[in-house]
């Protein structure tokens, strides 16, 4: 326990670093099936992140009182009612959303993500640091899912969060845009292989982002870095 | 020697169970009733939609008969449900089944007027190609006007009978019918536009009976929850 992470590296780690979608690639079911809008991703993304931030809370509470033997079936069971629960509350308060996500909220159950975490972090950590995580780890997957259905929807529909009043009243109304009558969208960016390369697009790019950032630290430990080296890289 | 420990372990364990069941209960409990409504208002505001504004006078889930014709309306059993006002049977509002959808079958929500037109078509489930056969839901247009307004495929049955159209263009153009279907996806509409013909022959064979009131044992008097 000697290299205790701050909260800032927990934050860090969940929104970039150690992203679980784009890092870990856990969780591809729910990825790459329900983001073919913003407003499905963002949906999918915050259901998740409840149900994971809930889990890690009672997982890292309850960390002295079960035994290593009967850890897993017991994270079985609690994150099964949080996402039995979620899917109720849901299914009451916002039941178009509710419809639209289907089968894919019972199945979080299954996101590895979640089990995930409360193994591999909130069982071995106190409380306050086990939501931090569960938060951390729930927005990164919401940001990724929201930008892969951002994406999917503006190239196959040339729309953006269409429908979002679905989910966000009037205020949802008021984000949607949309490209106008005659476009006509990519489709593949719509189907499944479009999400599989839309993907892997953003893992690319957050790579190259990661080299880049790490060649610049380089040069900046060397001595005396040119001025100017390359300064095209401004977006 | 470790009955002991694991006996604890057991009783951990199933106290876990009990707990989650527990949350899973009381969050059913507090939950229920509003999905029920919400269902419910979901229900009503489809049918709503698809007969004339002002025209449902009594509860059209109620007043609810089951018909057997899975020729023409694929699915075993069909739900009916009367539209009444004052007393007298306006519409009659049918949920077939397309059981030739691309993807599987569509549920569809199909209003007979009493005079035999339409009074609308909605989409109640699918499971065709994003992009291409679900623009037969209500709010994906599948072309524009030449005003630039969007346009809506199942809003284009209102009105329609077995007559107008006659019964032989009761089909998507490419079959020289009258209906439009989607650039890259005709079956989904050809075989809607099938459903919803086969639902009108179906109303039309049985005419008045469909308004009768249910035997006794469908429906409890008082009709109360």
């Amino acid at each position: 326990m000697a290299d205790q992470k701050s909260y800032f590296d927990l934050v860090r780690d969940g929104l970039w670093n150690n992203n679980q979608s784009l890092v870990a690639l856990l969780g591809l079911c729910p990825l790459l099936a329900t983001t073919t809008s913003a407003t499905n991703g963002l949906g999918m993304g915050l259901a998740t992140t409840t149900v994971l931030t809930m889990s890690n809370l009672v997982v890292s509470m309850i960390r002295h009182l079960v035994r290593p033997e009967i850890r897993l079936p017991v994270f079985v069971i609690i994150i099964a009612s949080f996402v039995t629960s979620v899917e109720l509350a849901m299914h009451a308060w916002f039941s178009e959303l509710y419809k639209v996500l289907g089968i894919f909220i019972p199945l979080i159950v299954v996101n590895c993500i979640i089990i995930g975490r409360a193994e591999a972090f909130a069982s071995k950590n106190p409380v306050p640091r086990a939501v931090v995580d569960g938060l951390s780890m729930g927005a990164g997957m919401t940001l990724v899912l929201m930008t892969l259905g951002g994406i999917r929807e503006f190239v196959g529909q040339g729309t953006l969060f269409a429908q979002a009043d679905l989910m966000l009243g009037e205020i949802g109304g008021a984000l949607s845009l949309s490209l106008g009558p005659n476009f006509q969208g990519a489709l593949v960016a719509i189907l499944p292989p479009g999400a599989f390369i839309l993907l892997g697009m953003l893992i690319a790019l957050k790579n190259v982002i990661d080299k880049r950032v790490r060649e610049r630290e380089a040069a900046r430990v060397a001595p005396a870095p040119a001025e100017g080296a390359a300064p095209q890289a401004a977006g | 020697m470790k009955t002991i420990p694991i006996l604890i372990a057991g009783l951990v364990l199933g106290a876990f169970a009990i707990g989650g069941v527990s949350v899973v209960a009381i969050t059913h409990d507090l939950t229920a009733e509003r999905i029920a409504a919400g269902e419910r208002a979901a229900m009503i505001a489809k049918l709503q939609a698809i007969v004339p504004a002002g025209s449902i006078e009594n509860d059209p889930l109620l007043d609810r008969i089951e018909v057997h014709a899975p020729d023409l309306l694929g699915a075993d059993a069909t739900d009916v449900y009367r539209v009444r006002k004052g007393g007298e049977g306006v519409a009659v509002i049918l949920s077939p089944v397309v059981p030739d959808g691309y993807a599987g079958p569509i549920r569809l929500l199909v209003a007979v007027m009493k005079d035999g037109t339409l009074g609308g078509v909605r989409v109640l489930s699918h499971h065709e190609t994003p992009g291409l056969g679900d623009k037969i839901e209500e709010r994906r247009p599948y072309k524009w006007d030449d005003k630039g307004e969007p346009r809506f495929w199942v809003f284009d049955f209102a009105g329609k009978s077995l007559t107008d159209p006659p019964l032989d263009k009761w089909g998507v153009k490419r079959d020289g019918g009258v209906f439009d279907q989607f650039t890259g996806a005709t079956i989904t509409p050809r075989s809607i536009v099938k459903a919803v013909k086969n639902t009108m022959l179906f109303v039309q064979e049985q005419g008045e009976a469909l308004y009768a009131p249910p035997p006794v044992a469908a429906v409890p008097a008082g009709g109360a929850s």
